[in-house]
C-alpha cells in the first residue's frame, strides 16, 4: 500500500525537486563540498531507506531520467564545436598531454586497485574514474563493471579535484594557467570544471576542453588498454 | 524546440546504429557527440538550431546521473568491504592524472614557444 502511493511520476518529481533544492543550497552557502549531485544522492538514498522503497523499484521509475544522459552527452558536441578553434591552435600540446593523462589514469588505477587486492568487477568500475560520470556510467557498463559505482567514484574524484586540484598543481610546479585548467578538466571532469568556471570564463572553457577530449579518449582507449591488461594477467 | 530535440536524437541514433551494426566498443552517445560536432562543423546543422537544446541538456546533465548515483545503495556491502582500496586507488590515480597532464602540457607549450622564438 505504502509503496503504491509512490508512483513513477512522483518519484521523478521528488528526484528533480531534491536536486534543485540541493543546487540552491550550494548557491546560497557557496560550499563546493555541498555538491548538488552528492547531496541529492545521499538525501534520496536516505529517503528510500526510510520509506522502505526498494532500490530496484526506484530505479525502474526514474529510468527516463537516466536515458536523458545519452542525449545530454551528445550535446557536449556543441561546446566541442564552440571551442574547436582554441583546440586547433594548440592541438599538439593539448592532445599529447590529455592522452598522457588518460593513459596514466587508466594504468595507475588498475595497477593500484590490483595491488590493493580489489576484485575484478570493482577494478573495471574504477577504470573510468576521471571521466565525467555520464560517460563513466557508459564506459563501465561496456567494460563489465558496476555503472553506479563508477558514477559515485567519478563524483568523488570530481569533488576532490574541485577542492584540492589547483593547490595540488601549484604545489607540483604546474604554474601555467592554461595547463592548470586543462588538467583539472582531464582529471576531475565536470565538477572540477565548475570550479574553473568560478575562476574565470577562459579557465572554464579550457577545463571543458579537457573534460570532453578525455571523455572521447578514455572511451576509445579504455577497452583496448584493459583488454591488453587482461591478456597480461594484470586484472 | 521539438525539432531541436530530434536533431540531437538523430545523432544519437547514428551512434547507436554504428555500434549495433559493427559491434565496436564505444559508447553510442560518444559517437553521437562526434556526429553532432561534425554536422555543426560541416554546416549540415546550424549553430542556432542546436544552441538552446544543447545548453538545456548540459545545464541539467548532473541531474540525469543522480539515479545511477543512488544505485550505489545496492552495492554498499561490496564497497564497505573494499573502501580503503577503492579510495586509495582512485585518489592516487587522480593525483597522477592531474600532475602528468598539467606537467606534460606545460613542458610541451614551453618547448613550442622556444621554437617559435628561435624561428623568428
Amino acid at each position: 500500500m505504502e509503496i503504491n502511493f509512490w508512483t513513477d511520476t512522483l518519484l521523478i518529481v521528488v528526484t528533480v525537486l531534491v536536486f534543485l533544492m540541493a543546487k540552491k543550497l550550494q548557491q546560497i552557502t557557496g560550499l563546493l563540498l555541498l555538491n548538488p549531485i552528492l547531496a541529492a544522492m545521499l538525501l534520496i538514498m536516505a529517503g528510500l531507506w526510510y520509506l522502505h522503497i526498494p532500490f530496484t523499484r526506484y530505479h525502474q521509475s526514474v529510468q527516463v531520467m537516466e536515458w536523458l544522459l545519452k542525449p545530454a552527452v551528445v550535446a557536449l558536441g556543441f561546446p566541442l564545436y564552440l571551442y574547436w578553434e582554441t583546440i586547433r591552435k594548440q592541438a599538439l600540446p593539448m592532445l599529447v598531454s590529455l592522452l598522457a593523462g588518460s593513459l596514466v589514469g587508466l594504468f595507475s588505477v588498475v595497477v593500484l586497485a590490483k595491488v590493493l587486492g580489489l576484485p575484478k568487477v570493482l577494478i573495471l568500475s574504477l577504470a573510468p574514474k576521471s571521466v565525467t560520470s555520464a560517460i563513466a556510467i557508459e564506459v563501465s557498463r561496456m567494460l563489465g563493471g558496476i555503472p553506479s559505482l563508477a558514477a559515485g567514484i567519478a563524483i568523488l574524484v570530481g569533488l576532490f579535484g574541485a577542492v584540492f586540484g589547483y593547490p595540488i598543481l601549484q604545489f607540483f610546479g604546474v604554474k601555467n594557467p592554461i595547463s592548470q585548467a586543462l588538467s583539472i578538466g582531464n582529471a576531475s571532469h565536470g565538477i572540477g570544471t565548475s570550479r574553473s568556471v568560478e575562476i574565470g570564463q577562459r579557465f572554464g572553457a579550457l577545463s571543458t576542453i579537457g573534460l570532453i577530449v578525455n571523455a572521447v579518449l578514455t572511451s576509445l582507449i579504455a577497452p583496448w588498454v584493459l583488454g591488453l591488461m587482461i591478456t597480461w594477467g594484470w586484472i | 524546440m521539438f525539432v531541436q530535440i530530434l536533431l540531437v536524437l538523430f545523432c544519437l541514433l547514428l551512434g547507436e546504429g554504428i555500434v549495433y551494426t559493427t559491434g565496436i566498443k564505444v559508447p553510442p552517445s560518444i559517437l553521437g557527440m562526434l556526429f553532432l560536432f561534425l554536422f555543426l562543423k560541416v554546416g549540415i546543422y546550424k549553430e542556432s538550431w542546436i544552441k538552446e537544446i544543447a545548453e538545456l541538456l548540459l545545464k541539467y546533465l548532473p541531474l540525469f546521473f543522480v539515479p545511477a548515483g543512488v544505485g550505489i545503495m545496492a552495492y554498499l556491502g561490496k564497497i564497505a568491504q573494499n573502501w580503503f582500496g577503492i579510495l586509495t586507488a582512485s585518489l592516487i590515480s587522480f593525483l597522477l592524472v592531474l600532475v602528468v597532464t598539467g606537467w606534460t602540457h606545460q613542458v610541451l607549450r614551453n618547448l613550442g614557444k622556444r621554437k617559435t622564438r628561435h624561428g623568428n
